[in-house]
């Protein structure tokens, strides 16, 4: 039996193969380690194309914003990269886990 | 990520099939393992716990740093009975990454304008599991009152070890329910396994909020079960 279209339709790696197959560059960012109370376990995805269209998450909406633009980057260079997100810094110029924990996310380019 | 190893991962899922994405964290190299596959050394051993515990991580073998994803089938509910539980548990099943099944012989019941956009069967649960039988990942939910429908599926969910087994009915429905499965041959021990009265007890009164109930009993189960062997054993099959 195949998976109900509905999960499938929501399951970032399947759009992530479905955005290749249109021929659009992307990158994939994956939740690797957590620590403390975090908001996606380990094992989510975020994918993110050049425009900076994604889908999928890797926190609650606090870090999603800085993994699209370092996206960005990985997807012209090509080099993978590991993210750290802390608590959020108060000073508020970084962004962070408001839920106190920490999350370690390696974003890839796809091919 | 290699897009080979993307698509043949989706592919893996689209066939219910568990696999593991080893992603090299110091080059970035990545491949796709089935469960089953031969990898040796440090990061074979790695990969097989993996498998077993269900659990993503990363893991340091053979001197490097290696990212496992694991990805195992999601869990799909059987519901027994056509019934008006059913009809709002499917969709909020469905809502919440279960694959849905619901299997009721009576035609009366089992109408696809009642159940609009759900896998339904209007047959016997003996016929329908023959050709799709139950299986680790699966959920039961029998919500018939009647022995004649809900007791076959019920003896084979207890006999598949699904994950939840679940049976509404009131205190002396199941009374009855466990003497005849006790005829039947099986354990109180195993009998023990079902969810009666069915449901986290929230004080659940409409057929909607009974739903929620159940599905909230099933999602309680999915995530706290233990990931025995046994699991591994049937992802290698």
């Amino acid at each position: 039996m195949s998976l109900s279209e509905q999960a499938e339709a929501r399951d970032p790696l399947m759009i992530a193969e479905g955005w290749m197959n249109e021929g659009r560059d992307l990158a994939i960012a994956t939740v690797v380690e957590t620590w403390g109370s975090a908001p996606r376990p380990t094992g989510s995805h975020l994918v993110i194309d050049a425009e900076g269209n994604f889908e999928g998450s890797v926190s609650g909406g606090c870090v999603e914003g800085a993994v699209i633009a370092e996206a960005i980057d990985v997807i012209e260079s090509g080099k993978p990269r590991m993210l750290e997100f802390g608590v959020a810094d108060e000073t508020a110029w970084r962004v962070g886990l408001s839920c106190g924990g920490k999350i370690r996310v390696y974003l890839e380019r796809l091919g | 990520m290699d897009p080979h190893v993307l698509k043949s991962l989706n592919a893996a899922k689209r066939a219910r099939d568990a696999a593991v994405i080893v992603t090299d964290l110091e080059d970035g190299r990545d491949r796709l393992v089935r469960a089953g596959d031969h990898v040796a050394g440090g990061l074979g051993e790695a990969i097989g716990k993996a498998f077993k515990s269900g659990k993503s991580g990363v893991a340091q073998a053979d001197g490097r740093e290696f990212f496992l994803n694991v990805h195992i089938p999601p869990a799909r509910m059987v519901i027994i009975g056509a019934v008006h539980i059913s009809q709002a548990l499917a969709p909020m099943a469905r809502m919440a990454g279960f694959d849905v099944t619901i299997i009721d012989p009576r035609t009366a019941f089992a109408t696809p304008e009642r159940f609009e956009g759900s896998d339904l069967v209007a047959d016997w649960p003996e016929d329908v599991l023959k050709d799709r039988p139950l299986d680790y990942f699966t959920a039961l939910v029998a919500v018939t009152h009647d022995p004649k429908i809900d007791d076959y599926p019920l003896i084979s969910a207890l006999k598949t070890g699904c994950f939840y087994v679940g049976a509404l009915g009131s205190r002396k429905t199941h009374g009855g329910r466990v003497e005849r499965l006790t005829d039947a041959g099986l354990s109180e021990e195993t009998i023990g396994r079902i969810a009666a009265p069915i449901g986290l007890p929230i004080g659940a009164a409409s057929p909607a909020e009974i739903a929620v109930a159940v599905l909230a009993q099933v999602i309680e189960a999915l995530r706290t079960r233990e990931l025995s062997l046994r699991h591994a054993e049937g992802a290698a099959a």
